[in-house]
């Protein structure tokens, strides 16, 4: 198989997927799981055993499907930053699909085969947004994912999920069309094309003024990446199941988003633009803003979910900050902030999910002494909680090493400040979680009402397929500190100028 | 504004009556002459715009020099033709809602609409 | 043969309209109809193909009488154009129109619908095809009279009223042209339009032709019906039997537009029309508000029909705009937005037959849950929900990809700004019926379905399928519409 069919084979087997999973339908649930996690192994397999050996090696294969605009095709390119993504939405899609069975079947939800055939989708989006080798491409496949994930954040049909629904599609299509397609078409019009290009290509073809406005057009139209003010869409977003939660509101979504943020910085403005440009300061101290307010929005949280949603908000925001940061090092960390915080929440929002399975618990003020009934669950939550904050001997501690540096390197020691402090807040509001699970009793804690349990705590862990993927997922954060410098060599292939 | 431009004002005169009656008056019989005047004012716009002065009709005969423009009045053959099938129509139209809505007057029949809202009627 | 073209895209509707009355049986003239129309396309799709081939327009001398004197028939890379679009959707709207027919007309007038269709058809590809200003007018009124006997024939007796307001909006509208040629051919003595195109050259201070210019300009815009002189078009659209809707918003509206186009860049020229007489300062705004105004009423409407017919207002406003930016991109933009729209509204008012035929209603309320229990026809509205909102892959991004370039061309990124923000309007009142359809559970005395006649159906996906590949495949449209545009630009400076 060539790289090039391999490309567009990976964005199509998705679909391919979701077409089987269609056909196998409800009466066929086995073969339908089967269907999903061959498609989810497969997937990756090509990904890790075809493509990155390619990039690698510093190949750049290219395909063209058609010519949609003169001078826009649709078009996949290789690269070292999509390479990432690529892999850990893949990766960590097999993860989340035996998770979803597990919690899909121990939860007795309805639909279940629409909700396999739109997750297949949302990988088919994130994949494409991947590989996309120009703005054009990525934004096509951006609103696949918007649009093919709006079912399963509605998915329990309730007039609260849809109210959510409506404002997860209204915030993320309208930022997406009202600013991230006017950048986009702005950016032809300026530049003539829209192709991602090592060192940008809007480099002295507008003025000062235009690339500040276009700047914060590409960063706000992205709204996936929930930087504030356009942030809201993702905590109403949680009334989805949690593998929903998990994977798209953890990896492929939020992920997207963010991707889309640092590529345009890298490959349409170049990182010295965006260095010299009034924009990026400002949106320097907006990322800043986030990261703080996230951080203590998810302290005053109760709700499990909730509380990790503003996390995800904050800790995004890291990765925004090292786009707009602009140095090698702020680069290299925001790359590698996606990998480890994505391996990081995951874990969380499993664990969050196998609880509520589990317990049926979802407020954190209720979790005493669970750590005793789900040892398995808290100590996998134990682990992703040190990665988010940072603390070795686990992957988050590279990512936010390379992110304070970068900012060092800015210059802006106001910006480490701030680093450290949402550190210590996020230990703030994590801990208490595995603090309560572990050293307090559960005696005193008067049973939860209408759940049909006389103590919600009388059973042990969730099913196996709820507890094994968080399992595999903390120990992927610890093998993430090791074999971190694999990561940096394929990130530090990026082409900056 | 001369005299000599009298037609045109016959026609603007005419035109506004046509246009004033359309949107005043509320019976659609009415609004339907209204329609009738306002056609016939741009016919005879064409009309008085092919005469020429002392000419005769563009039938070549001897001790006829001078003859009027043809063309707009062929043309007007069609217009008078569309007006008569336009109100023909209109008319018709009007005695089918006569018979659906037993009125003619427009804000009566609004106001029965309006009670069997819902468009299933 | 060939050099019959022209002539025969005229002829052969009004000789099958007749055929039709005469045969009676509701079958024989659907049979005619389809296959009038399925020829017509023929005919407009090798004209077509002939026009981009030799790259000049094709004359064609009624009765073989030159111009400017005798009526001339011509056919440029514009006309072609939109006698595909007109014959096209008429094709595939009367094959699907007997099955769904049946339910709001009694068999024996069926012939009478098909009779009435052929003809407006007519008028349509009349006023396209020629190259005379008064056939324009007669064409015109061709096309209108049927239009509004067709609309009369609506279920209920609003389709009446309906049609009556149409008929006097109308008339003025075609009433209003007539006396903007008349003063053309008073202040030059022609009435061909390549020749009017000549004489007018210098003539930008004279009276006559910019009264001329306003009284054309307000009867199209009647016709079209460009904000505020829409309030016919709803209630036509909402009342007339769903084949008819689904046939005139595809068609009747989109010659309108082509008919302004025509006289504004081929007679009067851009240098008169904007730069002397700064229309584009009257229709910008407006076009604007059209975008605004209508998208928000739609957003309010209970009928589905009615969402629809507002949503038609807005999009005429987008044409609009493309015109009034004057420039070569911002026309292709109206011109491929013509064609889009058109596939992607009679596309969607098909759905809405044949949910009018399947649930009994067109009511948003009464759709709740119809996703799952009709599955192919509501995905039909998806993919032309997604069209109308313009996301990407489907013809509607393409429409707003080149409006949005031609205003930020032409330094207008307030506007471009404007056009993005009010397709937001768009996923409003599409989703609304999506999130209605498919994620709410159907009411406990919702009664059982009809399932719609598969024609219908199908149809609806011809039209839908378009809309994809003609979103993914653009150069097919935009690069006739470019040509188009580039043509009447240098016609016209």
């Amino acid at each position: 198989m060539s790289v090039q069919t391999a490309i567009l084979a990976c964005v199509l087997w998705p679909l391919a997927g979701a077409l089987a999973v269609a056909a196998c339908g409800e009466r066929r649930r086995n073969l339908r799981e089967a269907a999903s996690l061959l498609t989810a192994t497969s997937l990756f397999a090509v990904v890790a055993g075809v493509l990155l050996p390619a990039v690698s090696a510093g190949g750049r294969p290219r395909v063209e499907v058609c010519e949609v605009f003169p001078g826009v095709p649709l078009a996949f390119e290789l690269e070292p930053l999509g390479m990432v993504f690529a892999l850990l939405a893949s990766g960590l899609w097999i993860v989340t699909t035996l998770y979803a069975i597990g919690y899909m079947r121990g939860h007795g939800e309805e639909h279940q085969t629409r909700f396999f055939v739109c997750f297949a989708l949302a990988i088919a989006g994130a994949l494409g947004v991947a590989f996309a080798a120009n703005v054009f491409t990525l934004f096509v496949f951006y609103e696949a994912i918007t649009l093919s994930t709006y079912p399963l954040v509605t998915h329990h049909g309730t007039p609260a999920a849809q109210r959510a629904g409506r404002l997860y599609l209204g915030i993320l299509m309208g930022t997406s069309v009202a600013f991230l397609l006017l950048a986009l078409i702005w950016t032809y019009t300026i530049a003539g094309t829209t192709e991602f290009t090592p060192g940008g290509i809007l480099a002295g073809k507008a003025g000062e003024g235009t690339i500040s406005v276009l700047l914060a057009l590409f960063v706000f139209g992205s709204a996936k990446a929930a930087l504030m003010p356009f942030h809201r869409w993702l905590p109403a977003a949680m009334v989805a199941p949690t593998p929903v939660s998990a994977l798209l509101h953890a990896v492929a979504v939020v992920k997207a988003g963010v991707f889309t943020v640092m590529k345009v910085v890298v490959y349409v403005f170049g990182i010295d633009l965006v260095g010299s440009s009034a924009a990026g300061e400002v949106l320097t101290w907006v990322a800043a803003a986030t990261i703080l307010i996230g951080s203590c929005v998810a302290l005053t949280k109760d709700n499990l979910k909730a509380r990790l949603a503003y996390s995800t908000i904050s800790q995004l925001a890291y990765i925004v900050l090292g786009a707009v940061l602009a140095n090698e090092l702020s680069i290299l960390g925001g790359g590698m902030h996606i990998v480890m915080h994505a391996f990081g929440k995951i874990t969380l929002f499993f664990c969050a999910g196998a609880i509520l399975v589990g317990a049926h618990e979802g407020d954190v003020s209720r979790m005493r002494g669970l750590g005793r009934r789900m040892p398995f669950t808290m100590l996998a939550f134990l682990i992703g909680s040190l990665s988010v904050i940072g603390l070795p001997p686990l992957g988050g501690a590279w990512s936010k090493w390379n992110l304070a540096l970068g900012a060092a390197d800015a210059g802006q020691k106001a910006i480490l400040g701030v680093l450290m402090v949402s550190s210590l807040l996020s230990v703030a509001y994590l801990m208490p979680v595995v603090a309560r699970a572990f050293f307090s009793e559960p005696a005193g804690e008067p049973a939860p009402k209408g759940k049909g349990e006389p103590n919600g705590h009388a059973r042990g862990e969730a099913p196996l397929l709820c507890v094994l993927p968080p399992v595999l997922t903390a120990a992927g954060c610890v093998a993430l500190f090791f074999f971190a410098g694999e990561l940096q060599a394929l990130l530090e292939g990026i082409e900056l100028r | 504004m001369s005299a000599g431009h009298y037609q045109y004002w016959i026609v603007a005169v005419l035109m506004m009556t046509g246009l004033y009656v359309v949107i005043a008056k509320g019976n659609m019989i009415k609004k339907i002459i209204g329609l009738n005047v306002f056609q016939v004012s741009v016919i005879l716009f064409y009309v008085t715009m092919g005469k020429v002065e002392g000419g005769t009709a563009p039938i070549i005969a001897e001790g006829f020099e001078v003859y009027s423009n043809p063309v707009p009045h062929v043309l007007m053959l069609t217009a008078i033709v569309v007006g008569v099938a336009t109100t023909a129509l209109a008319l018709s139209l009007v005695v089918r809602i006569h018979e659906a809505y037993g009125s003619v007057e427009e804000d009566e029949v609004l106001a029965m609409e309006d009670d069997s809202c819902g468009g299933g009627g | 043969m060939d050099a019959q073209l022209p002539a025969l895209q005229i002829v052969i509707p009004l000789l099958a309209a007749p055929l039709c009355v005469a045969l009676r049986a509701s079958r024989a003239a659907w049979l005619i109809a389809v296959t009038a129309c399925w020829s017509s396309l023929a005919v407009a799709i090798s004209l077509l193909r002939r026009v981009l081939a030799e790259g000049e327009a094709i004359s064609y001398h009624v009765g073989g009488h030159a111009p400017p004197h005798g009526i001339e028939l011509r056919v440029d890379a514009l006309n072609a154009f939109v006698l595909v679009i007109v014959t096209g959707i008429s094709a595939v709207v009367v094959s699907a129109s007997r099955a769904s027919l049946s339910e709001e007309l009694p068999e024996k007038r069926h012939y009478l619908y098909f009779a009435a269709t052929l003809l407006c058809m007519t008028g349509l590809l009349g006023m396209t095809v020629t190259g005379d200003a008064f056939n324009v007018f007669v064409f015109l009124e061709i096309s209108s009279l049927s239009a509004y006997s067709l609309i009369s024939m609506g279920r209920t007796r609003r389709a009446l009223t309906a049609a009556y307001q149409y008929l006097v909006m109308g008339t003025l509208g075609g009433t209003f042209i007539l006396l903007g040629i008349g003063l053309l051919y008073m202040a030059t003595g022609s009435l061909n339009m390549a020749d009017l195109a000549e004489r007018l050259c210098g003539m930008e201070s004279n009276r006559t032709v910019q009264a001329a210019l306003a009284f054309i300009v307000l009867g199209a815009s009647i016709k079209l019906a460009l904000f505020p002189l829409h309030i016919w078009l709803p209630n036509a659209y909402a009342f007339a039997p769903a084949m008819v809707t689904a046939f005139l918003a595809a068609t009747a509206t989109k010659v309108a537009f082509y008919v302004l186009v025509r006289f504004l860049f081929g007679v009067f020229g851009t240098d008169f029309a904007f730069d002397a007489m700064h229309l584009d300062r009257v229709l910008m705004p407006l076009a604007l508000l059209a975008m605004f105004s209508a998208s928000t009423v739609a957003i309010f409407q209970r009928d589905l029909r009615r969402m629809l017919a507002f949503s038609s207002v807005a999009q005429i406003g987008y044409m609009v705009l493309g015109l009034s930016f004057a420039s070569e991109l911002g026309l292709a933009g109206g011109i491929v937005h013509l064609f889009n729209h058109a596939v992607i509204k009679s596309c969607l008012f098909l759905v809405m037959a044949a949910i009018a035929i399947g649930v009994g209603s067109t009511n948003i309320e009464d759709l709740r849950g119809i996703g799952r229990r009709m599955p192919l026809t509501m995905a039909a509205f998806v993919v032309g929900g997604l069209s109308l909102i313009g996301v990407p892959l489907t013809v509607g991004f393409v429409s707003k990809w080149i409006l949005v370039r031609a205003a930020l061309e032409a330094g207008l990124w307030p506007v471009a700004a404007m056009i993005l923000a009010s397709s937001l309007l768009a996923v409003v009142y599409v989703w609304r019926v999506v999130e209605v359809a498919w994620f709410q559970a159907p009411a406990e005395d919702a009664g059982a379905l009809r399932r719609p006649p598969l024609g219908l159906v199908l149809s609806a996906w011809v039209l839908a399928a378009a809309a994809l590949v003609f979103g993914v495949f653009t150069d097919a449209t935009a690069s006739v519409a470019t040509r188009a545009a580039r043509m009447l630009m240098e016609a016209g400076s």
